[in-house]
């Protein structure tokens, strides 16, 4: 085999490879936003004027520190930290990958998953379950980050 | 010549010892992926050799209320993770394990570090400014200095 068709096979791997890689990319978020479209259901099913999620409302909520669940979570940037692109650390010295959907792109495929979390962090945060809205709101800022 | 198989003799009791010694601190790694990933979530995974059975019972009993957060789980997930810890924990099988030193069948401590064999092995090696660190922020935060603690293996100290 010459040195050129060596050369060749090389990039095409490379090419097939990273186009792959990439490919995941748009799958994810279209997973991410039927999640989303998920809660716009439970929302609107509430009947409380439902307009739609706001990124801005999920920046608020995500940088509030409401402290007003256990006293070891304040609020999600305790553990977060205040940028969603940053590495956060766990109260037990583990890294918490990024929040920014643009950073840890396969964070929100798995409902149970992101259900799970809400429930575990809302509790922890602030001292109730999230409503529909807050996790719509929350997920559509992460969406843009 | 009569030399040669005492020598070899000697040359392996050697070895017998220093592999004894060098596998003193070893666990069996989590086994259950489902536990090693539900309970290495937010902290490394500990192995359930390390508590009595009555310890993880509370513990995995409790789970909206662990150590400051809630760590629910369903149902399902609990009762597989509290058959793993049952079937491993310190003083499950015949001979209990080296966790139940200084414990006895009434005693569930709810923490690793509060365990009397935890305490031996940490508090005169350990200085109190290796705890303060950042990059140790927690004494649950075993791989900060075990690096292979989540294999089991903690013979690194």
């Amino acid at each position: 085999m010459s040195f050129f068709a060596i050369a060749r096979l090389l990039i095409v791997a490379a090419v097939a490879g990273g186009s792959a890689w990439s490919a995941n990319g748009p799958a994810n978020a279209a997973m991410m936003q039927d999640n989303i479209e998920r809660y716009r259901v439970e929302a609107k099913a509430l009947g409380q004027g439902f307009e739609a999620f706001s990124a801005e409302r999920g920046r608020i909520l995500f940088s509030s520190s409401p402290a007003a669940g256990k006293p070891d979570t304040p609020s999600c940037t305790a553990c977060h930290t205040t940028d969603p692109a940053g590495v956060g650390q766990t109260r037990a010295g583990k890294e918490i990958a990024p929040m920014a959907l643009s950073r840890t792109p396969d964070r929100y495929i798995d409902v149970k998953k992101i259900e799970k979390w809400f429930r575990r962090n809302c509790n922890s945060v602030l001292g109730r379950e999230c409503t529909p809205l807050e996790k719509g709101d929350f997920l559509t800022f992460m969406a843009s980050q | 010549m009569p030399l040669y198989p005492v020598t070899i003799i000697a040359v392996a009791m050697v070895l017998m010892v220093s592999t004894a010694v060098r596998a003193d601190e070893r666990y069996t790694p989590i086994q259950d992926s489902v536990v090693a990933e539900e309970c290495g979530a937010c902290h490394m995974a500990f192995q359930p050799q390390m508590l009595p059975e009555k310890s993880w019972q509370k513990i995995i009993g409790d789970l909206s209320n662990h150590f400051g957060e809630d760590a629910s789980l369903d149902p399902e997930t609990v009762t597989r993770i509290e058959k793993y810890h049952r079937d491993n924990a310190a003083d499950s099988g015949w001979l209990s394990g080296k966790f139940m030193r200084g414990l006895n069948k009434t005693s569930a401590p709810l923490r690793i570090t509060a365990t009397p064999y935890w305490v031996r092995e940490h508090n005169e090696e350990v200085p109190e400014r290796a705890w303060r660190d950042p990059k140790v922020k927690s004494k649950a935060n075993c791989t900060a200095c075990h690096r292979r603690a989540n294999q089991g293996d903690y013979d690194d100290d």
